[in-house]
């Protein structure tokens, strides 16, 4: 009953707002702006942004870890390496051009072409046309995360994208450096299309007049977006009116937003993990596990969190957050300094060592302060820290060559599942099979690794779970890495701007639904 | 005059060379552009690919061997971000950042010429501490410090000025060039970014004209001028102040070329699409051959302007020559 009282009052909510809504313009601020128009360039939150505006995915990400219809209007598992979907009929893109399987084959054999995405999907996948609307995923092997990769299915435009431009290149040419036809056109099936573009200063969409989405409540038919580098510049924009809605807001300017009567701030608890890695092989103590769950222990990371982060961010145990396969409730944060000096004494470490620790200063949140008060906190285990911040420019190449004992990274599963932490962060690096690729610590348990790979290969959701917590356990009980915390999320919004009901932990808010009311 | 404008000329070219092999010798120290082009996901071997493809991996003289062979052909790289020829993308960003230099250069000559005269005519009044005071504060305030809290005061608190950008009322002049002099709204976006970048060099000269104009009261001829009878104005902005404008010329040109320095700071807070901001952008991004041709860049304009400098202090005081041998 409370339940019908609830959807009763909605429907009633959303009928006076549909008649007080009217199309409205949107000034956006984020922090940077997509680097090219080719969806398939780069693999960065810039470009998803940019695609789930201008582009469609087969099917996408909903509010609860689920997945939403878009272009695809169902799908069906036909065996177990074979995932057939529907797509909808006149779905039209920007060129006027009708969308069919083949223009879904064509976006997908460019994607998994592309450096960036094609570790998305597993080594073989294809893609089948059945019929003009159908065609089917198919993997080599069993492969549980289709849908998740499905979402980075961006179908193209194939006839536009084909034929030469004018310097008698291919249209479909996709180049990381260089001015490619695609860098610079776009046709898709999305909710907007861009008419300006000055790059790093603004660029201008108009919701597409023939967007098959005729149910979407979105009202803004004209957007700007202007990357704002400078957080306060960017916070100011929001304050004085200036702009709409901005992304990222920093801990130390969500209370003015909050307390402003104009603006909102809307936050989500997010995904990517802040973790320290204990170098190894450079450090002779890194292989005791004594030393590195006493390190663990040393520090404080809720205390991190509430005072550094101000309390906008979420105290980690482990790598995936709460939501995904591999979470376990019971593997939180563990700050026991007592503990952590007698660790240290049963490994004959009482009077400590010294070890050098690396951290980028302008990659996450507070990074640098975080990274300072690590080392405060170590040497109270006797552990003195000697440590070197840089930007983030000169911190990559730096880590690549592995060049501190501790090493800071952050990580954002780009299939949005527990076992992408692993495969990157906590594998035996392995350069073929490029697993362990931002492994510092040079961390390495084959059973572990086993357990990962077999749950890459196994459909049953029940059992995947099972084997990703697992995983998570044992790294957790070995201490193969620093959990400090995942980052939160934080937009701000003016007043009448329903951001809320289209921002996303994975960050693209789907702009085509959004309401704005009047001012 | 020619000859002197040649040998300037070459003087140029040899800066702008001396830049170019500073700015490319360090850039391996600015990180990897790899980084800022490729997803997380990519893997060590395909970035050595690409970073062969890119020509990074060749030795130093190879890659520099290539730079100068073009860019003598006026071709100073292609910009990762912008995939544009480098000289074009910062070419492009220069108006905004020359009118943002221009309106505070202007600023600044209205503000401090009246100030320091009338700093120097009455050194005991109250205004004249209060002018001092500030330029004190002044002075010491770092730019970024002053833009924000005028971005909080006049922007958020007051409401009367936008915080950040150059609107999108700009006037096309000619070519790439859009002004924002000619509309209301372009006016207004440009006040507090070009009062903050006054705001570093305003105290320095009402203090420069301060002192010469001090130092030009107390010479025989104004003396002489003000016994026999001349007004007050003729005496003070006729035949002192024109005695002090020679120092004031000089120091004014250099510190014009350290203006576009300042931009940096300035264009980055206020989100001004100039050439300063590029700059930053770029060495956040590792964009590599951007820097290096926005350092060449406002090499030549630095040597522009001391030329120009040179030229009109040639014809303010005809006694300075240009092309002097043994001077």
């Amino acid at each position: 009953m409370k339940k019908l009282v609830k959807s009763l009052a909605g429907i009633a909510l959303a009928t006076s707002l549909a008649l007080s809504v009217n199309a409205a313009s949107l000034k956006i601020a984020y922090d940077s702006d997509p680097v090219s128009l080719d969806p398939h360039e780069q693999l960065s939150g810039g470009t998803l942004q940019m695609s789930h505006m201008t582009f469609d995915p087969v099917v996408r990400w909903g509010k609860d870890h689920g997945f939403e219809a878009r272009l695809a209007e169902k799908w069906e598992r036909i065996d177990d390496n074979t995932m057939r979907f529907h797509l909808r009929k006149g779905v039209k893109f920007h060129s006027g051009n009708i969308l069919t399987a083949n223009d879904v084959k064509w976006t997908f054999e460019r994607l998994v072409s592309s450096p960036d995405f094609k570790a998305v999907f597993p080594a073989g996948t294809e893609v089948k046309v059945v019929n003009d609307q159908t065609f089917d995923l198919v993997t080599k092997a069993p492969y549980p995360l289709i849908l998740n990769s499905a979402t980075y299915i961006f179908p193209m435009d194939s006839k536009f994208y084909s034929g030469e431009d004018d310097k008698g290149r291919d249209k479909g040419l996709l180049k990381k450096h260089g001015d490619s036809f695609a860098s610079r056109n776009q046709s898709g099936t999305g909710p907007y299309i861009i008419t300006e573009r000055q790059q790093g200063v603004k660029v201008q969409f108009e919701r597409f007049a023939d967007y098959w989405d005729k149910k979407s409540p979105g009202n803004v038919d004209e957007i700007t977006l202007t990357p704002i580098k400078e957080n306060a510049t960017r916070v100011a924009a929001l304050l004085s009116g200036g702009v709409d809605f901005i992304f990222p807001v920093p801990p130390n300017d969500h209370d003015r937003i909050e307390r402003n009567s104009d603006t909102d701030l809307v936050t989500l608890t997010g995904t990517r993990v802040i973790t320290l890695q204990l170098n190894q092989e450079r450090v002779e103590a890194f292989k005791d596990k004594r030393v590195r769950q006493a390190i663990v222990h040393a520090i404080n990371n809720e205390a991190i969190v509430k005072k550094i982060m101000k309390g906008f961010a979420t105290a980690a145990g482990q790598q995936g957050p709460k939501g995904y396969a591999g979470f376990s409730e019971d593997l939180t944060p563990r700050y026991d300094l007592k503990k952590a000096k007698q660790l240290m004494k049963a490994a004959g470490f009482e009077k400590g060592f010294t070890i050098s620790m690396m951290a980028p200063n302008n990659r996450y949140i507070n990074d640098a302060k975080i990274a300072q008060a690590v080392a405060g906190m170590l040497r109270k285990i006797n552990v003195t820290v000697d440590l070197k911040t840089m930007p983030k420019a000169q911190y990559w190449p730096s880590f690549d060559e592995r060049a501190a004992d501790i090493m800071m990274i952050g990580w954002h599963a780009d299939t949005e599942d527990s076992a992408n932490f692993t495969e990157y962060l906590t594998a035996c690096a392995d350069a073929d099979s490029g697993w362990g690729q931002y492994n510092s610590g040079n961390y390495c348990n084959t059973a572990i690794d086993g357990l990962v790979k077999a749950a890459g290969k196994e459909t049953d959701p029940a059992k995947r779970t099972e084997m990703l917590q697992q995983v998570e356990r044992e790294l957790y009980e070995d201490a193969a890495y620093v959990p400090l915390h995942w980052q939160n999320l934080a937009w701000g919004a003016r007043k009448g701007v329903q951001a809320e009901d289209v921002v996303n932990v994975m960050n693209f808010p789907y702009l085509g639904d959004l309401v704005v009311s009047e001012k | 005059m020619l000859l002197f404008l040649f040998r300037r000329l070459m003087q140029g070219l040899v800066v702008m060379f001396v830049i170019s092999l500073i700015s490319f010798s360090i850039q391996d120290n600015l990180g990897d552009p790899l980084r800022e082009m490729v997803g997380q996901s990519v893997s060590e071997a395909e970035r050595q690919q690409l970073r062969d493809e890119l020509g990074l991996n060749d030795p130093f003289l190879t890659q520099y061997g290539r730079f100068i062979t073009k860019a003598v052909q006026g071709d100073l790289g292609t910009s990762y971000f912008f995939k544009e020829p480098a000289l074009d993308v910062i070419l492009g960003k220069m108006p905004a950042t020359l009118e943002l230099v221009f309106a505070a250069t202007l600023i600044i000559i209205i503000i401090s010429v009246p100030a320091g005269v009338y700093c120097a005519i009455r050194p005991n009044s109250m205004l004249t501490r209060a002018i001092l005071g500030i330029s004190i504060l002044g002075i010491s305030v770092p730019v970024f410090l002053t833009a924000i809290f005028s971005i909080y005061l006049f922007s958020i608190e007051l409401g009367w000025l936008p915080s950040y950008g150059r609107g999108d009322q700009l006037v096309p002049l000619f070519a790439r060039w859009e002004t924002g002099f000619l509309t209301s709204d372009g006016l207004k976006h440009l006040v507090l970014p070009a009062v903050s970048l006054a705001s570093i060099m305003l105290p320095l000269f009402i203090r420069l004209i301060r002192s010469e104009m001090v130092e030009a009261l107390s010479t025989e001829y104004v003396k002489f001028a003000k016994a026999k009878g001349l007004t007050k104005t003729r005496v003070y902005f006729l035949h002192a102040l024109k005695n002090t404008m020679l120092p004031v010329i000089t120091v004014g040109g250099v510190q014009i070329g350290t203006m576009v320095a300042y931009t940096i700071l300035t264009e980055t807070v206020f989100q001004w699409p100039g050439m300063g901001f590029l700059f930053l952008e770029a060495v956040n991004r590792v964009d590599t051959p951007l820097i290096v041709a926005y350092l060449i860049v406002v090499g030549g304009v630095f040597v522009v302007v001391n030329t120009l400098v040179d030229l009109i202090y040639g014809l303010i005081n005809p006694t300075v020559k240009l092309a002097g041998g043994n001077a």
